[in-house]
């Protein structure tokens, strides 16, 4: 038909002069790192964070909780979680990696909940351990969140660099990264062993955290089609 | 669906060849037919957006130009249509321009060019969906039963009650009285008797004849 002819030549004139625009503003451009070099690299800056806060807060109590094997436990969960999770956000940032890495921080996430809980239940059986007051649980939670803030600020911008085409996917395992980055950095500075109150306030503040860069962040990672 | 390398040239340019449904399934196409020249096609992309990541705007321009075919495919494949399938291809080229970067050379490009253009053709049809759009029924459309008049319908009721009025009018006295009064005014037996004088008995036998008179002359009028 003539009317699909002159179409297809209009849409084949259009490709061809948008090419010419993208290829007249060409800039050289370095390849991402690999998901790893890039986790690795935003561990890094939570682990400087960490070393900053334990040496404000002091170790010794720190050790003295690790011998207590769940909370070994929790905090080897955590610093796992947000590892993996830190990983799989990067992989899935990059266009073509399936989105199957989102399972990956699921063990960990397992080992970090069960072990907490299973703090809760030490609690439960042995009465008597320090409970913490209302005021060290706000201490706790405003810890977190504002510790989950910069590292979020630093998460997005790197995830920004590559093309997150599943960006709520990618936000929320960002997000995971962070409020386990986050947990794992209270442990130095944390008092008290894990109880319900302790463990609720966890799952909040994660929560909370996951669903504002869920939300945010599938907003701030989305890349529509406008060129910048 | 078969890529195809037309010509040694260099900037080497890529056409689909038509002839089936499915898009860019380079995997089997490949089996099918050989992965060798899948493997040639994937190298040679990932050298011209290798470069391109170097700065190469004519590799560059070469890339996107190899793209275009593919990208169209990809977007059929999935249910666009029409005018939407360019502008797939429109949002899929500026996203590989912004997105360049995350491209490793050390992979397969197809597979990152198709993440790209499949996401794309999702965001498409999800605003296409959104926007509401015009029902075109032709069948009901010619089924509807207009409530107004025809046109010509006046023009032709006048033409009959003129012709019934001359069929009337040529009836004899009898006849004639028995059909205005019975009827067209719908008058009764008693009432016409009155009127006109004549039993109830002749006025009947006067409609009879009338109508049939009518009938006979109403006919032949038309024939």
């Amino acid at each position: 038909m003539p009317g699909d002819g002159s179409r297809a030549s209009c849409a084949m004139t259009r490709h061809e002069s948008l090419v010419e625009e993208l290829a007249g503003r060409l800039d050289p451009v370095r390849p991402l790192p690999s998901p790893v070099a890039r986790a690795a690299l935003w561990l890094g800056a939570a682990l400087l964070l960490g070393l900053g806060l334990a040496a404000l807060a002091g170790t010794g109590g720190f050790m003295l909780r690790m011998r207590v094997p769940d909370l070994a436990l929790a905090a080897l969960g955590a610093v796992l979680t947000a590892a993996v999770s830190a990983f799989a956000a990067f992989a899935t940032s990059i266009p073509g990696r399936s989105a199957g890495w989102a399972l990956l921080p699921l063990p960990p996430l397992a080992l970090w909940i069960g072990a907490s809980g299973f703090g809760c239940l030490r609690e439960w059986i042995a009465p008597g351990t320090d409970i913490p007051g209302g005021h060290t649980v706000t201490g706790c939670f405003s810890f977190l969140v504002c510790v989950s803030v910069p590292l979020s600020a630093l998460i997005v911008v790197m995830l920004r660099r590559a093309c997150p085409l599943r960006p709520n996917l990618t936000a929320a395992l960002g997000g995971l990264a962070v409020a386990a980055a986050a947990a794992a950095l209270l442990m130095p500075v944390h008092p008290h062993d894990a109880t319900a109150t302790d463990l609720l306030i966890h799952a909040v503040a994660v929560a909370l955290i996951i669903a504002a860069n869920g939300l945010a962040g599938g907003r701030l990672l989305s890349r529509d089609a406008r060129l910048s | 669906m078969i890529l195809v390398m037309a010509g040694d040239m260099a900037p080497r340019s890529w056409t689909l060849a038509p002839g089936s449904g499915r898009a860019l399934d380079t995997t089997r196409a490949g089996e099918r037919n050989g992965g060798g020249a899948r493997m040639v096609l994937e190298e040679e992309l990932a050298t011209l957006m290798a470069s391109a990541q170097g700065g190469d705007a004519v590799a560059y321009r070469s890339l996107l130009k190899a793209c275009l075919p593919v990208v169209s495919a990809i977007a059929r494949a999935q249910g666009v249509r029409g005018e939407a399938v360019d502008d797939v291809v429109q949002d899929t080229l500026m996203t590989v321009h912004r997105a360049r970067a995350s491209y490793d050379p050390s992979r397969p490009f197809l597979p990152w060019l198709r993440a790209i253009t499949q996401r794309r053709t999702i965001d498409r049809l999800r605003r296409a969906g959104r926007r509401p759009r015009e029902v075109n029924d032709p069948l009901a459309y010619e089924a509807e039963v207009d409530p107004g008049p025809a046109p010509g319908q006046g023009l032709e009721a006048r033409d009959r009650a003129a012709a019934l009025a001359r069929a009337v009018a040529a009836l004899p006295d009898g006849q004639r009285q028995a059909v205005e009064h019975l009827g067209m005014r719908e008058l009764s037996l008693d009432e016409t008797a009155a009127l006109t004088g004549r039993s109830k008995g002749a006025l009947k036998v006067n409609l009879h004849r009338a109508l049939k008179a009518l009938r006979a002359s109403l006919t032949q009028e038309k024939e």
